[in-house]
């Protein structure tokens, strides 16, 4: 199976208005998808990370159900059966 | 761009104030009398509204708001017909280059270019940098000459971070511009933006051991009149001053002010002579002082400051006023504007005479601009 990439609706006007992104290139880690979809579609992949391609502070990235923060970071690897699944932070005021 | 079609009009006199929120951005407008008001908004609800900017150069009526998203970062965002569209979706074109190391915070400031350079816009951020665009807005490059200031690695960040909140222009010398920078100082370039000098001769810096040096200071605004660009208004944290000479030196004229701690500063429109403030008791107590609110004007170049406080609360009113919060529009009798932390937005239409709230309740105001419909 290919790996999907679930976005929140926030972030829907920078993907055409998709809700879950399919990949059908291999990718290793969660860095090659970002890549990936940077590739496509830059104005998401923009509000995701920064320009030192770092996870922005307020920006949540799961592989499956684990945060890539308790894990490698954007170096975790993933199958090609993966689900990402990028979640604003519960944070603002 | 992706841009919807549809204008909606104003008339020429017409006037808009813009105003940036911690939630979003208003646009207020009025006829000429400026007696009733029409509010618009919020545009861009929930995001962070720094910056904002009118500009009327080549036939435009663009509007151009610096928004930040706390979950997905700063964009400059373009309207050319008071916000009834907005650009976007798009790349978020004020970003720092990877060779940097630097990432866009938050977008401080945007000044349209010279008359003559009619599709120059500038641009302040944090961290500190200058960005410049020469196509109106839609693309932004940095200056590389700031970026790459041998000073950057002692700037400090204040109180609201390192940011670059001021820019100022000098119609006569294309070459010469200045900048401000919380903690780091004036800045002037001679050059077009390839060196930058220090330029804070005889600015006080309280919160250092050496209370003079060469930068550091933590400038809160300097403002300059395009008849008279040499002379330069500035606030302090801590500090009122003029120069006669585009910052080579600054005079202390805190004369009659109840405290010369404050952000916001607002030269008139017509008088170089004129300025506005509004002074906050203390670095540690950020309201006005006694809990009046109170706008002070000097009519001679800050020799003398006085009070302007009609229907202006005179009790119990704990406002604070930030750096761009204060803004006024271009008619003959300028009107004169402010925007508080606690969300009130006041208008004068005699020139700080007379005050009336005309925005009711308003999230925490960031900043404020205003404009007459087809004047300059």
């Amino acid at each position: 199976m290919p790996i999907s990439v679930i976005v929140p609706n926030a972030l829907t006007p920078y993907t055409r208005g998709v809700g879950t992104l399919v990949l059908d290139e291999r990718c290793a880690t969660v860095a090659e998808v970002l890549a990936a979809l940077a590739m496509r579609l830059p104005a998401l992949t923009d509000r995701v990370l920064t320009e030192q391609g770092e996870i922005r502070r307020h920006v949540n990235i799961f592989v499956g159900e684990e945060s890539v923060r308790f894990l490698e970071g954007l170096e975790t690897r993933i199958d090609d059966e993966t689900t990402i699944t990028i979640v604003p932070a519960v944070s603002g005021g | 761009m992706a841009r919807t079609a549809a204008t909606s009009a104003h008339a020429a006199g017409d006037v808009i104030v813009l105003v940036g929120t911690m939630k979003g951005a208003f646009i207020v407008s009025s006829d000429a009398s400026r007696r009733k008001w029409k509010i618009d908004g919020p545009h861009f609800p929930g995001e962070a509204v720094y910056s904002i900017a009118f500009d009327q150069r080549a036939g435009r009526t663009r509007t151009l708001v610096g928004a930040n998203s706390n979950h997905w970062g700063s964009t400059i965002r373009l309207s050319d017909d008071f916000g009834k569209t907005w650009t976007g979706p798009e790349r978020q074109a004020v970003r720092f280059p990877e060779s940097s190391g630097l990432s866009l915070a938050q977008i401080w400031q945007i000044t349209p270019g010279r008359a003559a350079d009619t599709d120059v816009v500038y641009c302040g951020v944090e961290p500190a940098a200058l960005f410049e665009s020469r196509d109106a807005g839609e693309s932004w490059a940095p200056v590389d000459g700031l970026l790459k200031h041998e000073h950057r690695q002692f700037w400090m960040p204040g109180g609201g971070g390192l940011c670059l909140h001021t820019i100022i222009q000098d119609p006569k010398n294309s070459q010469r511009m200045g900048i401000a920078i919380s903690t780091a100082g004036f800045y002037r370039t001679d050059d077009g933006g390839k060196s930058w000098s220090p330029r804070n001769n005889g600015v006080r810096a309280v919160f250092m051991p050496n209370k003079y040096p060469e930068f550091g200071q933590c400038v809160h605004k300097v403002v300059n009149h395009p008849s008279r660009p040499e002379r330069l208004f500035l606030q302090n944290h801590w500090g009122l001053y003029r120069s006669n000479d585009w910052g080579e030196s600054w005079q202390d004229i805190a004369n009659g002010v109840p405290s010369d701690f404050g952000f916001a500063m607002q030269m008139h429109p017509h008088d170089p002579d004129t300025v506005y403030i509004v002074p906050i008791q203390s670095d540690q107590f950020r309201v006005v002082p006694e809990g009046k609110l109170r706008v002070y004007r000097t009519r001679n170049a800050g020799d003398s400051w006085e009070p302007l406080t009609g229907g202006l609360p005179q009790s119990q009113a704990f406002e604070n006023v930030l750096r761009d919060g204060l803004a006024a529009d271009t008619h003959e009798t300028a009107g004169i504007y402010f925007g508080t932390r606690s969300g009130k937005l006041f208008a004068s239409a005699d020139e700080g005479e007379s005050w009336k709230d005309i925005g009711g309740t308003l999230p925490p105001v960031c900043c404020v601009k205003a404009a007459v419909i087809g004047s300059s």
